[in-house]
């Protein structure tokens, strides 16, 4: 939507020198750009949340900016920029026994996964790169480059703890890929689409005059449905509580144990960049999307965006306030989650609210 | 624009496909054929076929590569790292090969296609689903029925015998 926008305006202004070739690049090249730089603030802002929220949340004070050196900023706000620039210039080393192309490949794999998942992300109304029709579909097949990329990851390094950590990752994200993907169905049985802007549009308005239209309100199985998928999520971006596959106690950092400097920063910054993603999903599927939780008030295409906006980083905070209240799961407590517990109810969900579907056309 | 980038996209496919069979490496081979696997679902999009590109995306890279790269790590003991094949009996291959390439060819060349105008579809979803899941329901279900079994058969034959 918004890429078709962008060739259009490009070929009807002085650019229209570059013709379609050159303005398709162009449109791409902006809509790239765009992303990388929603996906390199966000990572930045949110590590320096999230040391504020671990700091608050045991009682400390977090990163402040005292001391020799770089100043961080009042508050440390400056922090996360001078963590970025110091690895920027680090020294990036690969083990000498590591398999070196696949080492090399492994972090752009799994980045990419988190990447162009966000080309099908309803920010606004208007707001979409590339609005098409099995968008929710696409954002659900996108992620699984990152399993393969931290697959790769792990053998690549040539160590025990990264090839663990890879194992256990693989496990666990097809295991919670599951539970997650019936919910999201529950949801689609009603709305009868795939397209993550049809998905939006159905929210808007109210039920019973107070309540948004928002999918989770709709009945009693998409709101269960809701939570599964959000404990799914959880689990799929790798964080605490199922963050077994880096446990540091047992793994060291498992399958990034041999990442440094710029290659281990995009670990991180595909983790955030895979928070935004199931974060937004979640969203746009069960929170309303763009909708505002207010009807027809203070809607609008900029209202729009500041909705979305506020509805993710909402589920964002509480991935964080997850991570640094609950104790990490075993292995085997991890995969009854998936499997004895959420995929059940994920099924009565499904089955519930087709039902309802049933009873309410 | 369609047209290059639908031929990038096809050197693309053919050369990961190429890498799968001449790598020396089998780690390599599977890393390439999930580049050919992706490429091929790139193919289904120039055909407005958004759902089965998924579709390839989700079961090809998210599944079987997954599956093909662990079989690769558990087979293998993380010491050994000559994981490495052959080129076994490349004369035999080369004749089959272009034995099949041939008749392929012929194939091609001689099958009348059936011709769509280049218009695209409304919604490729709905047409699947009712396809699926009113038409043909019974092929369907004896295919997952299937998978069933073979999912049921390989649990039984992994399982350590107490």
């Amino acid at each position: 939507m918004t890429m078709d926008w962008l060739i259009d305006w490009t070929l009807s202004s002085w650019l229209g020198f570059l013709g379609s070739p050159g303005a398709f690049i162009l449109a791409a090249v902006v809509g790239g750009l765009a992303i990388f730089g929603l996906v390199a603030v966000h990572a930045i802002v949110a590590v320096y949340v999230e040391r504020k929220v671990s700091a608050f949340m045991q009682d400390r004070i977090g990163p402040m900016g005292q001391g020799p050196g770089l100043h961080a900023g009042k508050w440390g706000v400056l922090q996360t920029v001078a963590d970025a620039l110091k690895l920027l210039l680090k020294e990036d080393i690969i083990p000498a026994l590591a398999d070196r192309r696949l080492f090399i490949l492994a972090p752009f794999i799994l980045f990419m996964g988190a990447f162009i998942g966000f080309v099908a992300i309803p920010f606004a109304p208007a707001l979409v790169l590339a609005d098409f029709n099995v968008g929710l579909f696409y954002i659900l097949a996108v992620s699984s480059f990152g399993v393969l990329g931290l697959i790769l990851a792990g053998w690549a390094s040539n160590n025990k703890w990264s090839l663990y950590g890879a194992m256990r990752s693989a496990a666990q994200i097809i295991s919670y890929e599951i539970p997650a993907a019936i919910s999201l169905l529950a949801v689609v049985i009603l709305a009868g689409t795939l397209n993550l802007q049809s998905l939006t549009a159905a929210q808007q308005g109210t039920i019973l005059g107070f309540l948004p239209n928002w999918f989770i309100f709709q009945n009693p199985f998409t709101f269960m449905a809701f939570f599964i998928y959000f404990i799914a999520a959880v689990a799929e971006t790798n964080r605490t509580p199922f963050d077994i596959p880096e446990a540091e106690s047992e793994l060291v950092a498992g399958f990034h144990t041999e990442y440094s400097g710029m290659r281990w920063a995009f670990f991180f910054l595909s983790e955030y960049a895979n928070m935004f993603i199931v974060c937004a999903v979640a969203a746009v599927v069960f929170l309303g999307g763009w909708t505002s939780p207010l009807g027809e008030l203070l809607s609008g295409p900029l209202w729009g965006l500041f909705w979305f906006m506020v509805k993710v980083i909402f589920l964002v905070l509480i991935m964080m306030w997850f991570r640094w209240t609950f104790p990490r799961l075993r292995v085997d407590q991890l995969m009854n989650v998936s499997w004895k517990v959420l995929l059940p109810w994920s099924f009565i969900n499904l089955l519930g609210s087709a039902l309802w579907w049933l009873w309410r056309s | 624009m369609t047209t290059i980038i639908f031929w990038l996209l096809a050197g693309f496919t053919l050369a990961a496909a190429v890498m799968v069979v001449v790598s020396r490496r089998l780690m390599y081979s599977a890393v390439s054929l999930l580049f050919t696997l992706v490429g091929i679902a790139g193919l289904y999009i120039f055909l407005w076929a958004d759902f089965i590109a998924v579709v390839q995306i989700v079961i090809y890279v998210g599944g079987i590569t997954v599956l093909i790269l662990f079989g690769i790590m558990l087979t293998n003991r993380i010491e050994s790292v000559n994981i490495s094949h052959d080129r076994v009996q490349m004369r035999y291959g080369l004749i089959g090969g272009s034995g099949l390439l041939i008749l392929l060819l012929i194939m091609i060349f001689r099958t009348p296609w059936q011709v769509l105008p280049a218009v695209e579809p409304a919604s490729t979803i709905d047409v699947i689903g009712r396809m699926l899941l009113i038409d043909y329901l019974l092929p369907f279900e004896v295919a997952s029925l299937l998978l069933l079994a073979a999912l049921i058969g390989a649990a039984t034959l992994a399982r350590r015998k107490r």
